[in-house]
């Protein structure tokens, strides 16, 4: 049933290591993003306002494939930007990262967005009575708070990264969707091993994620 | 007469669960008699839809290409008429378990025979023998053989055997970008993205021969590999082997299987093998 696994040709650790690593990348580099569109939502500007808006809407609401083929058709291909590979694999993989960063970033606004609003308003008006300005109310007050109330959306935010970074496989890079493609094209007589080897890898890399960052969630929650 | 929100779910559920498991399953299998003719019933044909020259679904609804010809051919020597033929979309990956569930009689899709896919479906044919090769642009002269890839940019589609090979024999150290179709190989290749797109030639023959890629592409003619197209079909199903095979004998006596490759892989000045000879359930 699962001799395929034994004949040394599929370096499945090594697909899910590329995974693991997309989706740190992707994650870390989301959460920046998102938290820089989460202040422009919420802040006094007019114009920055209305384009974390807009870029909000229309990119949460453009499917995540459409973004990533965009990058390598448009971005690499037509373009020629490469991002600073040397071969189409780390140009893949990079492009791959500002894809998901590009889209996940929309995700962790909105949830931060929301955390915001658990932050009463007595708080930022308190900080705004002792002279802070719109900037450190935001980054001393307010966001440590928010922050605080969405780790479990985020977390959710989290696990459909992980699994958000198998449309990678679309642009080559390879990452265990595209390994997956590749044991379904040489091992027809087992398809539903392969499937299954694929989805406890998922399940294996996003349940612990769940049950941490929700004890987490337990644990930092401001009491109100 | 009171019922609990709880019980009114539950039933939600079942009858969901219900419907849902009523819909999975496609109402028209594929009929497992033989060929009887001259009668209502259809015959279902595992086809590509997607790839020109070979199987494709046209906008308009229409099927066109050589594997389209050869079903509808087999299927007349079978007893069905064209308007018989229901034509259902057999992506790679789904080919074997279309066959063994019967959805579909049999697969005519760039179906390569090896062993590993004898162990869950039989095979008729071979019809046709590609090889893989590359598809380069008009005024490139650069590569001549396998080895000048090893310094070379070349594109394919994800997980498919013709990007396996590049990795693992035929040139290790080139620049492989795997995309997940040929169409968006030809854009890089037009903007110069990438030197050179591999697969079977059959595949790149149909679409160098498409209108709008006329003049700009050419084949290589090298011949990296074998592959021997053959007619997918459930497995220990003897008879049905022994009628497509006769219909494929049948197909290439009478001048009908050079007619549907010139017409279909013609324009690329693509040439392509003489047919093969039937080797699968002899």
């Amino acid at each position: 049933m699962f001799d395929f696994l034994d004949s040394g040709q599929y370096d499945v650790l090594g697909a899910f290591w590329v995974t693991v690593q997309l989706t740190l990348y992707s994650a870390v580099g989301s959460l920046i993003w998102g938290t820089i569109l989460a202040g422009m939502r919420v802040s006094p500007v007019p114009l920055l306002r209305s384009f974390g808006t807009a870029y909000v809407n229309l990119v949460r609401n453009t499917p995540l494939t459409l973004l990533i083929i965009g990058c390598s058709l448009g971005l690499s291909q037509t373009l020629g930007i490469s991002l600073g590979g040397d071969t189409f694999k780390e140009t893949g993989f990079r492009l791959a990262v500002l894809g998901l960063i590009a889209y996940t970033g929309t995700f962790v606004c909105e949830a931060l967005r929301s955390g915001i609003n658990t932050v009463p308003v007595g708080q930022a008006e308190a900080a705004r009575a002792l002279g802070l300005s719109f900037f450190q109310v935001l980054t001393l007050i307010v966001l440590p708070q928010a922050f605080r109330a969405v780790i479990a959306p985020l977390a959710n935010v989290l696990i459909a990264l992980t699994k958000n970074t198998t449309v990678a496989a679309t642009i080559g890079v390879a990452e265990a969707a595209l390994l997956m493609k590749e044991m379904l094209e040489n091992e027809a007589q087992a398809t539903f091993a392969v499937f299954a080897v694929f989805a406890l890898g998922f399940v294996l890399l996003t349940l612990p994620t769940g049950l941490l960052l929700g004890w987490v969630a337990k644990r930092v929650a401001v009491k109100r | 007469m009171k019922i609990s929100k709880a019980a009114a779910a539950a039933a939600v559920a079942v009858a969901l669960a219900l419907t849902a498991t009523a819909c999975g399953g496609s109402t028209e299998k594929a009929s497992d008699t033989g060929a009887t003719g001259g009668s209502k019933e259809k015959l279902v044909v595992g086809i590509k839809y997607d790839q020109p020259g070979l199987g494709l679904k046209t906008p308009d609804g229409k099927y066109t290409g050589f594997d389209v010809d050869v079903a509808t051919y087999v299927a007349k020597e079978l007893g069905y008429e064209p308007n018989q033929i229901e034509f259902k979309q057999a992506v790679s990956a789904e080919r074997e378990n279309l066959i063994a569930n019967g959805d579909v009689k049999f697969v005519v899709a760039t179906y390569s025979i090896n062993d590993k896919r004898k162990e869950k479906v039989d095979f008729a044919g071979p019809y046709f023998l590609a090889h893989q090769d590359l598809l380069v642009r008009a005024d490139d002269t650069s590569i001549t053989k396998a080895e000048d890839l090893n310094k070379k940019k070349l594109c394919s589609v994800t997980g498919s055997t013709s990007a396996q090979n590049v990795k693992t024999k035929l040139a290790p150290e080139a620049d492989l970008l795997e995309q997940g179709g040929y169409s968006e190989c030809l854009t890089g290749l037009e903007n110069k993205a990438v030197d050179a797109l591999t697969t079977d030639n059959s595949i790149l023959a149909g679409y160098a021969a498409q209108e709008k890629n006329k003049g700009k592409f050419k084949l290589v003619g090298l011949s990296l590999s074998n592959e021997n197209y053959g007619i997918g079909l459930k497995k220990g199903d003897k008879e049905l082997q022994t009628k497509i095979n006769a219909a494929l004998k049948k197909m290439v006596e009478d001048g009908s299987w050079q007619k549907a490759v010139d017409k279909n892989l013609g324009p690329a000045n693509f040439k392509s093998e003489p047919a093969p000879q039937i080797t699968e359930g002899s």
